[in-house]
């Protein structure tokens, strides 16, 4: 039974922090496990977290995940002052990157990342200014599309 | 259940624990002392978390050669079963610590990546997805 009660909060990420990342999609899955949220739901919100987390370390300055748990859905919000997107089509598509071998040797960059999220998403919406920084934001339902 | 040998489960998929991956591989159980009766059916081989976090299904185990924090992070997130760190890789204590807090348990083999995939493929465990469907406009020409 998802509770009525809502929920929000926010990380702070630093940019080229490798060793850190995932450590709030960790911390946000223990919570939504405390909450007693659907395993099929607190997965993809884990996921959705950890792409947004090595989107951010790889390749701004910095940036700020904020989550919001609704009793009908969790967004995850990732907001972030850095390098941006040219191409948004383009970073979309599956194997596109533009990830250095600094990245690589630290196990990502494959260019799967912003079509991961967007599979795992029931609502997906992302904006970007090059040279300025980027703006996501990921909801899934908690009952199902 | 635990069997005496490989054994089916009632769906006819072949179940293996970790208690026989590590005498298959002579592997070290580095976390997870108390966990070598889990079952495992699956399984997933990279070294690149991107493509982990992509297409690695729950309840499989993840065979890597990347044995850093990330990994355990990454296997938590998808609900992997267990971490088999391939090609007698240095492990450190922060990788170790990580999978001990998030109760991952973590096998550590010498065999390289393609010799453990395929000694347990003969035992019988598959791919948790058999193949990587690419659309047409990307795929290699």
């Amino acid at each position: 039974m998802p509770s009525e009660e809502y929920l929000e909060g926010i990380y702070q990420i630093q940019g080229r922090d490798f060793v850190d990342a995932g450590i709030v999609s960790s911390e946000m899955k223990k919570k939504l496990k405390e909450k007693g949220i659907p395993e099929s739901v607190i997965r993809r919100v884990a996921i959705v977290t950890f792409e947004a987390e090595v989107n951010i370390i790889s390749y701004a300055e910095h940036g700020t995940i904020r989550y919001y748990i609704a009793p009908d859905a969790v967004t995850i919000e990732a907001n972030d002052v850095g390098a941006g997107i040219e191409d948004i089509e383009l970073a979309l598509q599956e194997g596109y990157s533009t990830a250095d071998d600094s990245i690589r040797e630290m196990g990502f960059g494959a260019g799967m990342g912003l079509a991961n999220i967007k599979n795992h998403s029931d609502e997906f919406e992302i904006t970007s200014v090059p040279d300025e920084g980027t703006n996501l934001r990921s909801t899934i339902y908690l009952n199902g599309k | 259940m635990a069997c005496a040998n490989h054994c089916l489960s009632s769906s006819g998929v072949e179940i293996v624990t970790l208690e026989q991956i590590k005498d298959l591989l002579d592997a070290k159980v580095v976390v997870g002392d108390d966990k070598l009766e889990l079952e495992i059916s699956t399984a997933f081989g990279a070294d690149l978390m991107s493509d982990v976090l992509a297409f690695a299904r729950s309840g499989c185990l993840l065979i890597t050669g990347l044995s850093n924090p990330q990994a355990v992070r990454t296997a938590y997130a998808l609900d992997i079963a267990a971490i088999l760190v391939c090609r007698g890789k240095a492990l450190t204590d922060k990788f170790i610590e990580i999978a001990k807090e998030l109760g991952i348990p973590i096998l550590w083999t010498e065999y390289i990546m393609f010799e453990a995939c395929g000694k347990l493929y003969r035992e019988g465990l598959t791919g948790c997805i058999r193949e990587v469907i690419v659309e047409d406009k990307q795929r290699a020409q």
